[in-house]
């Protein structure tokens, strides 16, 4: 992506599902669900919470399962104009406070009460359960006005197994900016350059430019080229298979300090068995085809050896 | 409000396991702050406020440990503070929690730390795909590895070394009955045999992935007077940073691990660590980082660390004991490692540690590193009131 002010921007998606443990008290509700049963716990104050927590507001561990609802009653509400994504329904409803009957507190849950306008606080309002459960929160679809008729709920399987686990899906939508001095260095990338930047102070050059130096806390604006070539400061030979791998491995991750720069930087040498791999090899970078260069470090597909002698120790041991 | 001395009163900690499915985080976090609160026979109403750490929030997907838990935790009404510091978070923790109780502002509070790592995947967490990037980081162990190369180029060290301590750490961790890994006839022949991940690190020198949990109460001098069971008292407290990214930077020895470490000797008044120091537990995730830290606390001149270890001075009943509880190698909930570093500690100077006791240990460090090597926190904590 590319803004008036050459600054990058790319898109990047978190994405991961958990796997929850329920616990006993959690697991009692979930499986209450699925069998289309609405469960509190009874507190140490002899209260009823719903939806049932594992410890109540004084710290004390909650005890038996009480019976609640199906029905209960609006306590307040807030009207959803524009349904998104995530939320259970597709048309205009009610995140509602409903106190089950029997319960002492209110849960939170969507209200499909057709409009506004049917909505109100003290609205009596009975579940609308899917057909399909799995033991989960949206087992209860919503809750509807107590006067419209209320899905059938059918039997669960006698021996259907406790819930224990429950997937938990996070994704996170985020815009990385690159920002200034970050941009310069991806863009150079495109044209097979390898932009450093220099601090005032100390001299030292900053791969990848970072704008300010931080030893000095001084600006770092002045930008110098860097070679494409360096020595391999340290490295792992990476032989666990994972998800994000780039290659099978066995591969060979390493550190290179290129001629130039102050500061190793992170990448790939190919073009080796592994085993050749050594501390103070010179690599020089493998640039992808013409038409594949942008604005990445990817442009660089990997380092591969030169051939040359060996750097001396020395020349490596103030980067490691 | 004045300052006073912070001794340690009681301590908890759940038996480490690679999937603890039967109870949920709340359930896990509850188990060790109720063995803390018993271990000090203290009730929840005595607790005056809660400090709490975790992992990394990718890590377990938990971005709000203070609000989900503060009902697990009987801290409804009271003050709840969340510490965030990588994998240093444990230690960190504890150590503004004593802070607290140091300054005057709390007379006894509960501190937490845990880890579910059987409901989310670290190696996931710990290598995101960045954008403007291929995919280079692998890991935590992808992260280290070529560290520990570069120790190992430095100084010289067999590869033995690194075996060694991948033994000790597990033949401790039969003695210690809260550890995750036990592993009945461990060797150096089946470190050796086992398959290598992040070359130079073989599987059997790394940490396993654990759910745990570890809490202590920590009190002023009249509740230490008040315990029923010896206190472990506080000599020395501190914490150190550095940026992950510097030219120059020593990544094998850092200087904000340095700098931690002198203070926190400073603060205990200890002129030689090696004469003054009984045992320590450190965080040594890969087993090389034995003989990095022991060098990077002055126990041993650089690049002589792995001698030390080599003597055999790091084993239980050695001269210097390095991890008798089995350590982060055989039992690591992230978020509660450091923390379980910090109370080992403690329970070495109570006399509490059972079958892995150190005899006569009078000083005991505890040590938590996190990030990119770049967060620090120590203490020392003794049987004497300092
Ligand atoms: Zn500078």
């Amino acid at each position: 992506m590319d803004r008036d002010d050459g600054v990058l921007e790319a898109p990047y998606r978190l994405e991961y599902t958990y796997q929850r443990s329920t616990g006993p008290v959690i697991g009692r509700f979930l499986t209450g669900l699925r069998d289309g049963q609405l469960e509190g716990v009874r507190t140490a104050a002899g209260t009823v919470m719903v939806p049932p927590l594992e410890y109540d507001t004084q710290g004390a561990a909650t005890g038996e399962a009480v019976k609640v609802g199906p029905a209960g009653t609006v306590t307040t509400w807030a009207w959803v104009t524009e349904p998104r994504r995530e939320h259970p329904l597709t048309q205009p409803f009610a995140w509602a406070l409903i106190k089950l009957d029997g319960a002492d507190t209110a849960m939170l849950h969507a209200v499909d009460a057709g409009s506004i306008a049917a909505m109100r606080t003290g609205l009596r309002v009975t579940p609308r359960w899917r057909a399909a459960r799995t033991g989960s929160i949206r087992d209860l679809e919503c809750f509807i006005p107590a006067d419209a008729a209320s899905a059938a709920v059918a039997d669960a399987a006698a021996a259907a197994p406790s819930v224990t686990l429950f997937p938990s899906p996070v994704r996170l939508d985020y815009t990385v900016t690159a920002g200034h001095h970050l941009s310069v260095y991806l863009r150079a990338m495109q044209d097979k350059r390898i932009v450093g930047g220099r601090c005032p102070s100390c001299t030292k050059v900053y791969l990848p430019p970072r704008g300010a130096c931080p030893t000095c806390g001084v600006p770092a604006a002045e930008t110098v080229d860097v070679a494409d070539h360096g020595v391999v400061t340290t490295f792992c030979i990476i032989r666990i298979p994972f998800d994000a791998a780039p290659f099978p491995p066995p591969y060979v991750a390493v550190a290179v300090l290129l001629e130039g720069a102050d500061l190793p930087i992170y990448h790939l040498v190919r073009g080796i068995e592994p085993e050749q791999a050594r501390m103070g090899m010179r690599v020089k970078a493998v640039w992808v085809p013409d038409e594949q260069l942008g604005p990445t470090l990817a442009s660089i597909k990997w380092f591969e050896p030169t051939g040359e002698p060996d750097a001396d120790r020395a020349q490596i041991e103030r980067h490691l | 409000m004045s300052a006073t001395r912070c001794a340690i009163v009681g301590i908890g900690q759940t038996h480490h396991k690679a999937k603890r499915s039967d109870v949920s985080i709340a359930g896990l976090v509850r188990e060790a702050a109720a063995r803390a609160l018993a271990d000090a026979e203290l009730d929840w109403k005595d607790i005056d406020a809660v400090v709490i750490g975790k992992a990394p929030d990718m890590f377990e997907g938990v971005m709000m440990p203070e609000l989900y838990l503060a009902d697990a935790l009987g801290a409804a009404g009271k003050p709840i503070l969340r510490v965030h510091t990588a994998g240093s978070v444990g230690g960190s923790t504890a150590i503004v929690a004593a802070q607290t109780v140091i300054s005057g502002v709390h007379r006894r509070v509960l501190t937490v730390a845990f880890e579910k790592q059987s409901e989310s995947d670290a190696m996931w967490a710990l290598s995101p795909r960045i954008p403007f990037q291929p995919q280079l980081t692998a890991g935590a162990g992808g992260y280290f590895a070529p560290l520990v190369r570069a120790y190992i180029h430095r100084a010289g060290a067999p590869a033995e070394v690194g075996m060694m301590v991948a033994v000790k750490d597990r033949v401790n961790a039969l003695k210690n009955p809260y550890a995750h890994l036990r592993i009945k006839g461990i060797d150096l022949a089946m470190v050796r045999d086992s398959p290598m991940l992040w070359d130079p690190i073989r599987y059997l020198e790394t940490c396993p992935s654990s759910d745990g949990a570890c809490a202590m109460v920590l009190t002023d001098e009249d509740g230490a007077k008040a315990s029923p069971r010896p206190p472990a008292w506080v000599h020395g407290l501190a914490t150190r940073s550095e940026p992950v990214m510097f030219a120059g930077r020593n990544q094998v020895d850092p200087q904000a691990g340095r700098d931690c470490a002198r203070e926190v000797y400073a603060q205990a008044r200890i002129g030689d660590p090696r004469q003054d120091i009984d045992l320590a537990e450190l965080y040594v995730p890969f087993s090389w980082f034995e003989p990095m830290w022991l060098e990077n606390l002055g126990f041993a001149a650089a690049g002589q660390g792995w001698k030390l270890t080599e003597s055999g001075a790091t084993a239980l009943g050695g001269s210097l004991p390095i991890n008798p509880s089995g350590g982060v190698l055989s039992s690591n909930p992230i978020g509660a490692s450091g923390m379980l570093r910090f109370a080992e500690a403690a329970m070495q100077v109570r006399d509490q540690a059972g079958e892995h006791q150190v005899d006569g240990a009078r000083r005991a460090l505890g040590h938590a590193y996190g990030g990119g090597s770049q967060f620090f926190a120590m203490w020392i904590v003794g049987r004497e009131r300092p």
